[in-house]
């Protein structure tokens, strides 16, 4: 149910994110979202990619330090008040999220969400009685 | 104007004789109560009674930070707790303290050294003695404290920090002397100048030391506060403040050797070197009893005058040391080792990350920074999780050095290595 996520350490100078940028495209990987976090000296780059062994294993060999994390990826209906009833959803079940971030399919029809929390078993049915459509990895993977 | 005109004026052979008696007393003490020298002279094959006079000195080995640590805490004293009256310590390497302590006789000689200072450069029973050094395990501040009681000045224990209540102190006290680190004084003269309030300050002679500073620096606090600058040399472990101190020939500085024996030595060969050659100052404490030091080699770097100074004075005189020969940094003050940085990040991981210590000087106060590689084993998806993890490493750093660092986690290989080994320092102040 969960997927995976890379995690990538950035420091906060030029040029930084390109070199992951660059390793990330001469290995031939695709990405699928990303979202930054950052403070002032660096950030936290994450990513949801086409092959995520190949992508930690390009990172990894150049240098870089990455970790992988299971994230939850939810499809919904591109249409106001969709993301809120998940959201809710999960409020009402006292579960925190830690951080969430969200990007459109090809298609244009649907939304993407990828959720953090700390317990993906627990969100992931909480999820699935509020009727919200989870993601397997193929399918994120190929999106 | 001389405090004890006797001791510092004598003939150069009258000194001698007089060292010489206290060096084969100092090396007995030390023998018989410290297992410590016992060992380590009986490895060079020597005997209290071979040491008769200051010629057979180089014939003893050096005393080391590292034998303090290795015996700490009280493992060097030669004197038993019940005759000691005063503990200081300082920060030493891998967290552990450099432990000093004192015997009333002690603390009457270090007193003795610290008046003496005081008064050959100016200083009078007339002064009002404003003391910014840090009162407390740092011998600055109750070292210059007794100094200038025992002159008879009115003397302030006003410690650091609160600039507004120093200016306060200075401007309605009257203080005509201040004793501080030199980047303190520089912080206090900018503060004075920025109020505007130079003209309501009393201050004439500024004592000065516990960390390098620079002629261009002695200027600077001088054309801030009105005072002459004078330079005073002294590390805990041969008293505290008053080992050293310029004249008001500010041509060196005077070094109270009746009490410290005063070698420069090549650090290579540790061959004698002769006056005016830059070496490791050694150091061997002829009078203390609760810790005689043998030829403590301080690593500081400077080169001896024993000629006679216009002053009067017979006592040998060191410049300013320009270094030092192992990789301690002194920062605000502070003794730091790069192992003692090493020893906390090695507390948070299996290995220690590699990691950089950039030291700087902003305005007037030196500051700390050090550069973590991140780690896979320090990192974390999430922002606070790192931010809480910088935050623990500054709050170890502080603990063990007593000192605030700004920590910034870096990315893996951003830290320079030369032929494969990381250089671990990076100190853009400059002292020359
Ligand atoms: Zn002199």
């Amino acid at each position: 149910m969960p997927i995976r996520q890379i995690s990538v350490f950035v420091e906060n100078k030029s040029g930084k994110l390109a070199e992951v940028t660059g390793v990330l495209a001469d290995a031939g990987i695709d990405i699928r979202a990303l979202s930054i976090a950052d403070t002032a000296d660096y950030g936290i780059l994450r990513l949801i990619v086409s092959k995520p062994e190949a992508a930690l294993a390009a990172l990894r060999a150049a240098g870089l330090t990455v970790s992988a994390t299971e994230v939850l990826a939810v499809r919904l209906d591109d249409k106001p008040g969709a993301l809120h009833r998940v959201l809710g959803a999960l409020g009402k079940a006292h579960i925190a999220v830690a951080y969430i971030y969200a990007f459109l399919g090809r298609e244009r029809v649907s939304a993407y969400v990828i959720l953090r929390v700390e317990d993906n078993g627990q969100a992931a049915s909480v999820l699935a009685d509020s009727g919200a459509a989870l993601l397997e990895e193929p399918e994120v993977y190929g999106i | 104007m001389y405090w004890n005109e006797r001791a510092e004026t004598m003939s150069r052979d009258e000194r001698a004789a007089l060292q010489c008696e206290r060096l084969r007393e100092a090396v007995g003490r030390a023998y018989q109560h410290v297992p410590a020298y016992r060992e380590k002279m009986q490895q060079a094959g020597l005997l209290p009674g071979d040491i008769r006079d200051i010629g057979d000195l180089p014939r003893l080995p050096y005393t080391l930070k590292a034998d303090l640590r290795d015996n700490y805490p009280f493992g060097m004293f030669a004197a038993p707790m019940r005759d000691v009256v005063r503990i200081h310590a300082s920060s030493g390497t891998t967290g552990k303290q450099t432990v000093v302590g004192y015997t009333r006789r002690d603390l009457e000689i270090w007193n003795e050294c610290m008046a003496r200072s005081l008064t050959m450069c100016g200083v009078t029973h007339e002064d009002i003695m404003h003391v910014s050094y840090g009162y407390g395990l740092f011998t600055g501040g109750l070292g210059g404290h007794y100094g200038g009681e025992t002159v008879g000045c009115a003397t302030i224990p006003v410690g650091v920090g609160n600039t507004k209540r120093q200016l306060q102190i200075m401007r309605d006290f009257g203080s005509t002397v201040l004793l501080c680190t030199p980047s303190y004084a520089m912080l206090l003269g900018d503060a004075v100048q920025k109020e505007g309030i130079i003209d309501d300050i009393k201050l004439r002679i500024g004592v000065f030391g516990a960390e390098p500073w620079t002629l261009p620096m002695r200027q600077e606090i001088e054309a801030r506060l009105g005072l002459v600058a004078y330079d005073i040399y002294g590390i805990s472990e041969i008293s505290g403040p008053g080992v050293a101190n310029e004249c008001l020939c500010r041509c060196g500085l005077h070094v109270h050797e009746d009490h410290f024996l005063t070698e420069v030595v090549d650090p290579d060969t540790g061959e004698p070197l002769p006056d005016g050659r830059p070496g490791e100052l050694v150091f061997t404490c002829a009078t203390k009893e609760a810790l005689p030091l043998i030829r403590y080699n301080t690593r500081d770097i400077t080169a001896l005058h024993h000629e006679k100074c216009a002053c009067g004075r017979t006592l040998v005189r060191m410049d300013k040391p320009t270094g030092r020969t192992d990789d301690m940094l002194i920062i605000r003050g502070v003794n730091v080792f790069p192992s003692q940085i090493e020893s906390v990040l090695l507390g948070f991981g299996e290995a220690a990350p590699h990691y950089l210590i950039v030291v700087d000087r902003q305005g007037a106060l030196d500051s700390l920074e050090i550069q973590v590689e991140m780690t896979d084993a320090f990192f974390s998806d999430e922002v606070r999780a790192l931010e809480g993890l910088e935050r623990r490493i500054r709050r170890e750093v502080e603990n063990t050095l007593g000192l605030a660092a700004k920590i910034t986690l870096v990315q893996p290989n951003s830290i320079e290595r030369y032929e494969g080994k990381a250089r671990r320092v990076l100190d853009k102040r400059t002292f020359l």
